[in-house]
């Protein structure tokens, strides 16, 4: 089990070795997207282990330790590793074109290569860790891990805009994620109080066995601080504001990564914390707070989407809009709430990775994100204009994709939770997102192109990205299969009511 | 060392610490403050220090001295060593809010931490517990200084300021996070101030300055 669970760590840290040394060859970036791919079989492998058995089960059980009780792999954390893996296996293959590209165009240089393809691994490896440890102030320690790690991605281009970007990111991030330490070191203190041992106070197992012990008071100040501290991760509001910077000036695969797997790596650190809320406070502590927070981020950005005239801004919206309506899930908090927000978080890490991919490979042609720049992208080029459609279906919700039906359990769900009212207004703002993307989607996708509009250009490896995504996307609407079993499970040790 | 000199010393640094603080925040020449959070860093030494000495216990000692070292000396000399030469980028120009009215806000946001932590109190009625509002004050005055500084290195170290409290109130109610968090966290703060540094620095040569009000390009 010990060495299952070091390699979603171990193997991208081993790439980034790898390409330090050697610099950014084909060898290496290889050598990376092998790295994630391993992220994706662990994964796979470990569904057998820890997902059997849906639905039945009590809270903590089935979970897999390795190092000591250091790792630690349950349903939740395996499920995240499926999307670190399937994203990150997307996101550095079509790194390799993109970069080459870049290197051609001169936006970088050898070094500005390397530095990337660095980077890129630590960042796969900061987030398996903060799904893996067994300690939520190790998840801090890895969540903090990748504010670092992104830093000089986002900022890769070095032009006036992404160094703005990056500086608001790195400062709001690392603000915002700070309040979720003083909240860590709180429910240290309480955990002490309620007797746990002073090594594992912050073992998530330690805290779920004490949580009816801990201290009210105190608990809800931490629980409060945590829940700004990741949602600043999140993407939710009030700490939202450095998402649309941060991912409209990264390369196209970071945006990906960052869009599709961070925010979703920091919402289920809140899911963990609120296990452990749930048992001391009662369940109605933190389901105020996730659905204020949540109806507020979709607010703005439905709002923000509908002004939107830049392309990569609109999708960091989208992402936005997604995560508020996770965090509402997550305040209805039933097992099929919880079950339908994984099946939609993995969902939108694969559409949202085909719409940035798609929207990189027009910002190349264009050297523009402008919305009104673009036009008639599905006539001038089939396989990006395919690729930006199907990821935006998967987004809208539309069947056969598998976003559709996680908003339908999701809608029931919080129905049979006495949240109608939390369901209508969410509706209503996702009805609002949809439009403004339909209508941006649209005028860029069909109709004739402007004449003199650039080629579109694809590096094999994007296109080779792009195909297996749209697969990908088709596959899971299809059926989820042995998944399905594997959210229910997760759900359950979540300690999900019903 | 006696319980009553422990107490005595631990308040004298925790006063020390908040008082650092509110110097911060009166000061705008960008170098003084730098020189101002290096003090900071050793009132925040002395609290696991003089514990260790009470105890005779050698593990706090040591990570007194680790944070004098990283919070007293390392971090404050890489802020330092991103402070322009420039004088122009040196001083704090015209702040949002001034120096008298920031003083008062200080004070209201340390009665704002005795209310705060009333809870914290209450659960452990300690010597040492009793001493955590200074520790939420520099918190609360950190993020203060946060929005209201105009520099980029100001923000560099509000943040910076906002870490020491949270290390603090880690050592006044329970004397310090386990060691792997401990470590974890001051490795990701390391590397998080040396990337502001970088980034300063680019900044100042694509920009030609670091006033925050230039960065006003991303926006809708």
């Amino acid at each position: 089990m010990t060495a299952l669970l070091l390699v979603p760590i171990l193997a991208p840290l081993l790439a980034a070795v790898v390409t330090a040394v050697l610099g950014w060859r084909r060898g290496a970036a290889v050598v990376t997207v092998g790295a994630a791919l391993s992220v994706l079989v662990v994964g796979v492998v470990l569904v057998a282990l820890v997902g059997t058995g849906g639905g039945s089960g009590a809270a903590g059980s089935g979970a897999r330790y390795a190092v000591g009780h250091l790792l630690r792999a349950d349903a939740l954390s395996v499920t995240m590793l499926i999307v670190i893996g399937t994203v990150g296996s997307l996101a550095t293959w079509a790194s390799i074109g993109y970069i080459d590209a870049e290197l051609a165009h001169g936006h970088t240089d050898p070094q500005g290569a390397r530095l990337y393809g660095v980077l890129l691994p630590l960042f796969l490896a900061a987030m398996s860790l903060a799904v893996l440890a067994t300690s939520i102030g190790v998840v801090w320690v890895a969540i903090e891990a990748t504010t670092v790690a992104t830093a000089f991605l986002v900022a890769h281009r070095r032009t006036r805009a992404a160094l703005e970007a990056t500086w608001k990111y790195v400062i709001i991030c690392s603000v915002g994620i700070a309040l979720a330490l003083l909240g860590t070191v709180l429910l240290h203190f309480v955990s002490l109080h309620a007797g746990a041992a002073t090594g594992n106070t912050l073992d998530i197992d330690v805290l779920l066995a004490h949580a009816s012990r801990l201290d009210p008071a105190v608990t809800r100040l931490a629980a409060g601080l945590l829940l700004l501290g990741y949602g600043a991760k999140a993407g939710l509001v009030p700490f939202h504001t450095w998402l649309a910077d941060a991912h409209s000036q990264a390369p196209a695969p970071v945006s990906a990564l960052m869009s599709g797997v961070l925010l979703s790596v920091a919402m289920s650190a809140l899911l963990r914390v609120k296990s452990v809320v749930d048992l001391a406070l009662g369940t109605g502590f933190l389901r105020a707070g996730l659905l204020t927070v949540g109806l507020l981020t979709l607010a703005v950005s439905a709002a923000l989407l509908f002004v939107q005239t830049d392309v990569k801004r609109m999708l960091a919206y989208s992402s936005m809009e997604n995560m508020g309506l996770i965090a509402v899930a997550a305040a209805g908090g039933t097992r099929l709430a919880i079950a339908a927000l994984l099946l939609h978080v993995l969902a939108h890490g694969i559409g949202k990775t085909l719409v940035f991919l798609a929207a990189g490979q027009v910002q190349a042609a264009h050297g523009s994100t402008a919305i009104a720049d673009v036009t008639g992208v599905l006539g001038r080029s089939r396989l990006v204009g395919g690729a930006f459609l199907v990821g935006l279906a998967v987004l809208l919700g539309l069947p056969p994709f598998a976003m559709f039906a996680s908003e339908l359990s999701i809608s029931r769900a919080l129905a049979d939770a006495h949240l109608a009212w939390a369901l209508g207004v969410a509706l209503v703002l996702v009805a609002t997102a949809f439009a403004a993307l339909v209508r941006n989607g649209s005028r860029m996708l069909l109709g004739p192109a402007t004449p003199g509009s650039p080629a579109i250009s694809v590096p094999w490896t994007v296109g080779a990205a792009l195909v297996t995504g749209i697969a990908l996307s088709l596959a899971l609407g299809l059926t989820a299969g042995p998944l399905a079993d594997l959210f229910q499970t997760a759900a359950t040790q979540l300690g999900a009511s019903r | 060392m006696s319980d009553t000199t422990y107490t005595g010393v631990l308040d004298l640094a925790a006063g020390a610490f908040l008082l650092v603080a509110v110097l911060i925040v009166w000061r705008r020449d960008l170098r003084a403050t730098v020189r101002l959070l290096a003090w900071q860093g050793a009132a925040l030494a002395v609290l696991p220090f003089s514990e260790g000495v009470l105890r005779h216990e050698a593990a706090p000692i040591v990570v007194g001295l680790a944070i004098l070292v990283l919070r007293g000396g390392v971090l404050p000399v890489l802020l330092g060593r991103a402070v322009s030469t420039e004088p122009r980028e040196r001083r704090e120009s015209a702040p949002l809010v001034n120096t008298t009215a920031s003083l008062l806000v200080v004070a209201a946001l340390t009665v704002l931490a005795y209310a705060v932590t009333r809870p914290i109190i209450a659960l452990s009625p300690t010597p040492t517990t009793r001493a955590v509002p200074a520790a939420f004050a520099v918190i609360l005055i950190a993020v203060f200084v946060l929005v209201s500084r105009r520099r980029a290195l100001s923000q560099a170290v509000g943040f910076l300021m906002l870490d020491n409290g949270i290390t603090a109130t880690a050592f006044l109610i329970a004397a310090g996070v386990p060691l792997i968090v401990e470590l974890g966290a001051s490795l990701d703060i390391l590397f998080a101030v040396i990337v502001l540094g970088l980034l300063a620095g680019h900044m100042q040569h694509t920009f030609g300055g670091t006033d925050l009000d230039q960065l006003r390009e991303l926006r809708d």
